[in-house]
């Protein structure tokens, strides 16, 4: 039986950008050459090879030129999951011998969470810093975690539930100042925060293509020149010896094509999207009763909304949009009975019930004009409906 | 994520709703994931006579409530009394696995519902 195509719905509104995007049609044309003709392994020796070790070559520079660092501080991962996973356990491992305390947030992602506490079983102690209820760390708290034994910080520059973007200049000072690597991940950050390492005084940093219309399964983690950090994934010499594995070549070319497009105009892309995301919500403020906003006023990604509607389950909500055509998240969908609701809004102290009552929203590339028309024409009476089938008043 | 019926039953729920002079009205809570579901009896020579809810949960405990009365419907007390979450979902041609819990929210309500009936008539609450 052939699965339904949704995006040949003609009313498909895609608002789950920060849960990946679609790859432009740019980067695919850029891409494809190299799935074909120019297939070429980038370590073997004749001429075919040297066209994939320049285009390799290539892509490097432009995500170098995007983070304001030098092209041999750029290696290419399987995505954001393995470049948090290399600079945690990599920067752990090779700096025992200093010390084995690492500083990361509450409200990390799991590929940093769950990082962590796989080394806190091998030995290493972990500090997870509190945020405010906008989703904040405090500089102060990060200045007061670190010891004699602190070896990392590890704080996301935005984050992905709330959308709340962390003060990372400040805390790269804190950690140069105390002698301490610092590692971010601007997973959801690239396109929308301006990166400048040397400015930040960012050690390490972790990001992914298919976040900002690149493909899937290529990401990259960013190592300062002079970083003592561990290799991850042995074997070949590729990536100057440091992360092994023939390179998957067209998701080099596409991440380098993405980045560049991602970064050229980021005032003017982000502003679009900002002024869509500010209609959206003030619409949704004014229309639905009993609406909580989860995350910073203003310190957020541009194309984040996220809010509670009391009385409700996100899940529940997020289904009946789905089936408007509309594509949404929620962080707190009960799947095993016992799984509690989104670690960042406990984090930043939200009730649980309004919790699971949470719905994000991330607007982006796709968005348009009269996708938040729709969604401010459908939300209303959606919620309405769920709250006239619920038991709790508002 | 969900087979037709299951979101049938959410999208299009049956019974949802209150009844201001019921003769029995509960409300259960899952400690687990936070469900809640409230429902409410109408009955008439031992026969739910009618019966709506009120569920605050996912699309799996909405379907749920709405499949569960609809299968206590018209029915004695005494087959009320029988009915199962495993009836229930399999009715409903079957949840997720992670969410089969859900569907024991509507059969803990219902039983609580008659109970508090029988022990309005000066009943003993049945037990088993």
């Amino acid at each position: 039986m052939n699965e339904p195509d949704p995006t040949r719905q003609s009313r498909l509104i895609y608002m789950d950008h920060s849960a990946t995007t679609p790859t432009h049609p740019d980067v695919v044309a850029a891409m494809l050459p190299y799935f074909t003709e120019r297939f070429g392994n980038p370590s073997s020796l004749y001429t075919l090879a040297g066209i994939s070790r320049k285009a390799v070559a290539e892509a490097r520079g432009r995500v170098a030129r995007a983070l304001g660092a030098s092209p041999s501080e750029v290696f290419f991962t399987a995505g954001g999951t393995e470049s948090d996973n290399w600079a945690i356990k990599g920067v752990a491992l090779a700096n025992r011998h200093r010390g084995t305390h690492i500083i990361t947030t509450a409200i990390e992602h799991h590929a940093v969470l769950h990082t962590c506490r796989y080394l806190e079983t091998q030995g290493f102690s972990v500090t997870y810093l509190p945020v405010d209820r906008y989703g904040i760390v405090d500089p102060d708290t990060v200045r007061e975690a670190v010891t004699d034994e602190t070896v990392l910080i590890s704080v996301m520059t935005a984050n992905n539930e709330v959308g709340t973007i962390q003060p990372i200049e400040e805390i790269g000072r804190i950690a140069q100042d105390a002698e301490v690597y610092f590692h971010t991940d601007a997973v959801q950050a690239i396109g929308f925060v301006p990166i400048d390492v040397d400015a930040m005084r960012i050690d390490l940093l972790s990001l992914s293509a298919h976040k900002f219309s690149g493909p899937k399964g290529i990401g990259a983690l960013y190592i300062r020149d002079g970083v003592n950090i561990d290799t991850f994934i042995h074997g070949g010499a590729q990536e100057s010896a440091r992360r092994a594995g023939t390179e998957n070549l067209p998701g080099i070319v596409g991440l380098g094509a993405a980045i560049e497009r991602a970064t050229s105009d980021i005032a003017a892309h982000s502003r679009r999207i900002a002024d869509m995301r500010d209609r959206l919500l003030a619409g949704i403020l004014a229309d639905i009763p009993a609406t909580y906003v989860n995350g910073h006023p203003v310190l957020r990604l541009p194309g984040n909304v996220n809010v509670s509607f009391a009385g409700i389950d996100g899940e529940a909500l997020l289904m009946l949009l789905d089936a408007e055509g509309i594509c949404c998240s929620t962080g707190s969908a009960c799947t095993s009975g016992s799984e509690l609701p989104s670690h960042v809004l406990m984090a930043c102290g939200v009730d649980p019930a309004l919790a699971r009552a949470s719905i994000r929203f991330s607007l982006g590339e796709m968005t348009t004009a009269e996708d938040i028309d729709t969604v401010l024409s459908v939300l209303p009476e959606t919620v309405r409906r769920l709250r006239a089938l619920s038991p709790v008043k508002i | 994520m969900y087979n037709d019926i299951v979101m049938d039953h959410f999208q299009h729920p049956r019974n949802g709703g209150e009844i201001t002079d019921a003769d029995a009205v509960v409300e259960v809570g899952s400690p687990e994931c936070g469900d809640t579901t409230k429902i409410y009896l109408t009955i008439r020579d031992n026969r739910i006579e009618d019966v709506k809810f009120q569920t605050l949960g996912c699309a799996a405990a909405i379907a749920s409530s709405s499949m569960a009365t609809e299968m206590i419907k018209g029915k004695t007390l005494e087959e009320a009394w029988k009915l199962t979450n495993r009836q229930v979902s399999d009715a409903l041609g079957g949840l997720p696995e992670k969410k089969l819990h859900c569907s024991v929210l509507a059969e803990g309500a219902i039983r609580e519902a008659i109970n508090q009936y029988r022990k309005n008539m000066g009943l003993e609450p049945w037990t088993e």
